[in-house]
């Protein structure tokens, strides 16, 4: 509201706002002043605050919930599996307050490899011991680490590495599935040509323990590896490359020309490390649960996230900066954890329920955190109401 | 911003294309305003007409406040969003990182800390990553102690200051020495918000507001000083560092960003402020508590903190916090490219081996990383692929026999004055270039590998 004002109430007025001098002002011919009427009331309102109550709504968009997948299936279900794991059933994005997440936690699995590979040093401590034998290895990550699942990876099939058979691969997936009762993903070797027979066996020699098989991709006969997950019970994942559009594709092959059934697709859109593409990654996965949640029935289904590639970021496991020029980069081994553990965080907001990590520490504060978020660990309330003085480092 | 397409935002322009903004059309410069390159003042035609500027700059105003603090080259934006989700736009000015400092340090600590926090950097992409602020703490001892340590900090640092304490004298004392720097006022809370709107009106400097975990509150102090002509206000609903109390912190920040982005609140739609910090007040230990911190960090920096108080400067928790900062604020509408060009790795000789590669960011520095950390001394080229990975640019047609020897030509590089093997080494992915490519360069093409971490094995195994 504006008000004509005389000169003499002009510097009444600004006396009363406590403005004691104006600097640079020339005044000249009329001059309207527009007054806010908030500044005219300040001495009235000054002495209480104005109650106000706030509220937010949900969002009404997020109509579909993600589907739930088991992995892993004990002797009730026909396998041999300690316990199963589900994750998925999310009706919002995660750790929202706009409905209960079904399944809270970040699952994870630790990596073990059928031979041995190199590894960051702050990684290859806490394995070195067990890399020549992958049952000892699984072993070591399940009762030592608290790995929910296992990923092995059967790398040692890969032409260029030991160029191993089918049945000897097999071998590996078998006492693997006996040194512990976990849950288990059976990877190839990420070699297109070679992946779909590797995976076939395995997926015979496993049958009906409910195994996460990986993958099916663009690039390989993923016709023949879903017929191998339907045929021996397991789920299968679709992996594709930082694409929407190839992902959505993907998985509508799967269900509609191969037969998979729903609650067995587990999708990975490929995550980076942090620094290393994560940006791009974090979007594609927020954009993907987005459209699940929507609506968008062929993107509806659980994330993995190979969280392990966070150790090809240099940040992770140099010692040191490579660049002169470059500023101290702390010590190695708690940044190795952090990186890892904070690549996992990115993923864990942008919609991944699966991680695939090798340190523990960073598999333990991810879980940590995550529970913290999903409101199943009590911790005492910290008292913040003085904590500018009451903190004391 | 109410106005989101070019269309809608043309239609508030003058529609004459008199280019005086620099773009040749109105609905260029248009779409400029909507990505925010450009500013409505650049318009001369729109300057003259008081109303309708008003009208497009309220149309185009962001959902979040914008704040400024701290003067010359150190200011900081604070605030300023539009969006909850990255790709549907992107997150403007970068969370404003401030580190704390405490007026009981003996002033030899104080001054290598500020230094430490002034100088910290790390290479990033070509540029370095750097710290905001200093955040000055009182420990409740003086107001003049707390005057003295601010003294202090300005003495050796430009980075703008947050005054911390909830005592409006002590707030005052910090104030005196350091108004037209134009510092933060932390903070205002149910207790102290007569005494603080004072200083905050009397001092011209944005004020946070501070609450414990109750929303309620927290819009009471908004809307109080916003009723008193403050507006420069960010809002901090505590942060509870462990437990349920985490979820509800969490939780508190999606409601106050969604209520001000989605909802269009605009009495709360003002920067938030999260303290990671407060993971020092728990009881673990310095390195667990440095770990917490840093999860904190991350999870705020993607939901939604405008602004962050923490206090560990090791450096294995900053590499992460300012990576993550730049993760989440990349502009995902420009695709992330290097400069094309020749790039040497290590210390290449004329037996080196060159290797050529997109120029798409996250390829170009796999590949890069690849080669360092397998001790492979040699060139990388860096093909202008319009930022596109070579798979795709191959199909596309960005990656070309042409595209590779435009590359080394504009570089000056010449294989026979460089190189003793005249050869060059193509992705796996790009096979199908060798024959184009050794007819328009007239030099021997190999297939390296699929995937560059197989370089140090194919090098093994290959001779030039």
């Amino acid at each position: 509201m504006s008000k004509e004002l005389t000169l003499a109430e002009v510097i009444e007025l600004l006396n009363n706002v406590e403005v004691e001098s104006l600097e640079g002002v020339t005044f000249e011919g009329d001059i309207e002043i527009e007054i806010d009427e908030s500044v005219m009331n300040f001495r009235e309102e000054a002495n209480k605050l104005i109650e106000s109550r706030f509220t937010v709504g949900t969002v009404k968009e997020w109509t579909t919930a993600i589907e739930e997948v088991t992995i892993g299936a004990t002797p009730a279900n026909g396998g041999t599996r300690g316990h199963a794991v589900t994750i998925g059933g999310e009706k919002a994005l995660p750790y929202y307050f706009d409905s209960e997440m079904k399944n809270p936690t970040c699952v994870v699995a630790i990596d073990v490899f059928d031979m041995p590979i190199q590894l960051a040093k702050s990684v290859r401590t806490s394995y070195e011991d067990v890399m020549e034998s992958p049952s000892d290895w699984a072993k070591k990550a399940v009762s030592e680490y608290h790995a929910d699942m296992i990923a092995l990876h059967l790398i040692s099939t890969d032409p260029k590495r030991k160029d191993a058979s089918a049945s000897e691969a097999s071998k590996t997936v078998e006492d693997v599935l006996q040194a512990v009762d976990v849950p288990i993903i059976i990877s190839g070797s990420g070699t297109h040509k070679k992946d779909p027979e590797v995976l076939e066996k395995a997926a015979e020699v496993s049958e009906g323990e409910r195994c996460l098989i990986a993958s099916a991709n663009p690039d390989n006969d993923y016709e023949r590896v879903a017929r191998a997950a339907n045929k021996y019970g397991h789920v299968l994942l679709s992996w594709t490359q930082l694409e929407i559009n190839a992902q959505k594709e993907l998985n509508r092959k799967l269900i509609k020309h191969c037969g998979v059934s729903r609650d067995r697709i587990v999708m990975d859109p490929t995550t980076a490390a942090l620094g290393y593409g994560l940006d791009y990654a974090y979007s594609n996965v927020e954009r993907i649960r987005l459209a699940g949640l929507t609506g968008d029935n062929e993107l509806n289904f659980p994330v993995l996230s190979a969280t392990t590639n966070a150790w090809n970021a240099r940040e992770a496991w140099m010692s040191s900066s490579p660049l002169k020029e470059d500023g101290n980069w702390g010590e190695r081994d708690h940044r190795g954890l952090i990186w890892e553990a904070s690549t996992g965080f990115a993923l864990a907001l942008a919609g991944c329920e699966l991680f695939m990590m090798m340190h523990p520490g960073s598999a333990q504060l991810l879980k940590k955190i995550t529970r913290m978020l999903g409101g199943s660990i009590n911790e005492e309330k910290t008292d913040l109401s003085n904590w500018i003085t009451k903190l004391i480092i | 911003m109410k106005l989101n397409s070019p269309l809608q935002v043309y239609k508030y322009l003058p529609k004459i294309n008199c280019g005086k903004c620099g773009e040749k059309t109105c609905m260029a410069f248009a779409s400029r305003l909507v990505d925010r390159s450009k500013k409505i003042e650049d318009c001369q035609i729109l300057l003259q007409d008081k109303e309708k500027f008003l009208q497009l700059a309220e149309l185009l105003a962001p959902e979040i406040k914008e704040i400024t603090a701290g003067v010359g080259d150190c200011e900081v934006r604070i605030g300023g969003d539009d969006v909850l989700h990255r790709h549907q736009l992107t997150f403007f000015n970068p969370t404003v990182l401030a580190y704390d400092v405490w007026d009981t340090m003996e002033e030899g600590a104080l001054i290598e800390r500020v230094k430490k926090i002034n100088e910290f950097k790390k290479f990033y992409v070509g540029h370095y990553l750097k710290l905001d602020m200093i955040a000055v703490r009182s420990t409740g001892e003086s107001a003049a102690k707390f005057k003295s340590c601010v003294e202090k900090v300005l003495g050796v640092s430009t980075l703008p200051v947050m005054l911390c304490s909830f005592d409006p004298q002590v707030l005052k004392a910090g104030l005196e020495v350091c108004a037209d720097k134009k510092p933060v006022l932390y903070a205002a809370t149910k207790d102290n918000w007569e005494q603080v709107s004072k200083l905050a009106l009397e001092y011209r400097v944005p004020v946070v507001l501070f609450s414990e975990g109750n929303l309620d509150s927290l819009k009471t102090l908004a809307v109080t000083f916003n009723r008193l002509g403050i507006n420069d206000l960010i809002l901090d609903p505590g942060t509870y560092p462990e437990g349920k109390q985490l979820k509800a912190t969490f939780e508190n920040f999606i409601k106050l960003r969604r209520a001000g982005i989605k909802e269009s609140q605009k009495e709360i739609a003002y920067p938030i402020m999260a303290a990671p910090i407060t993971a020092w007040m728990t009881d673990n230990d310095p390195i667990m508590a440095s770990y917490l911190e840093a999860a904190l960090a991350s999870i705020f920096m993607i939901k939604y903190a405008d602004i962050m108080l923490l206090h560990s400067i090791e450096p294995h928790a900053l590499l992460s916090e300012v990576y993550m900062r730049e993760t989440m604020y990349t502009d995902p509408r420009t695709p992330l490219k290097v400069d094309s060009g020749i790039y040497k790795i290590g210390n290449p000789t004329k037996d080196s081996p060159v290797i050529a590669t997109s120029n798409f960011a996250l390829t170009y520095y796999t590949v890069e990383s690849d080669l360092s950390s397998g001790r492979i001394d040699c060139y990388l080229a860096s093909v202008n692929t319009d930022g596109i990975g070579v798979e795709a640019a191959v199909a596309g047609r960005q990656f070309t026999a042409v595209r590779i020897k435009e590359t080394f030509d504009e570089a000056g590089f010449d294989f026979k004055e460089k190189t003793s093997h005249n050869t060059i080494i193509l992705p796996g992915l790009a096979a199908r270039l060798q024959g184009d490519l050794e007819d328009v360069m007239g030099i021997k093409v190999l297939i390296g590998p699929v995937d560059s971490n197989q370089i140090p094995g194919w090098m093994d195994k290959n001779r030039l």
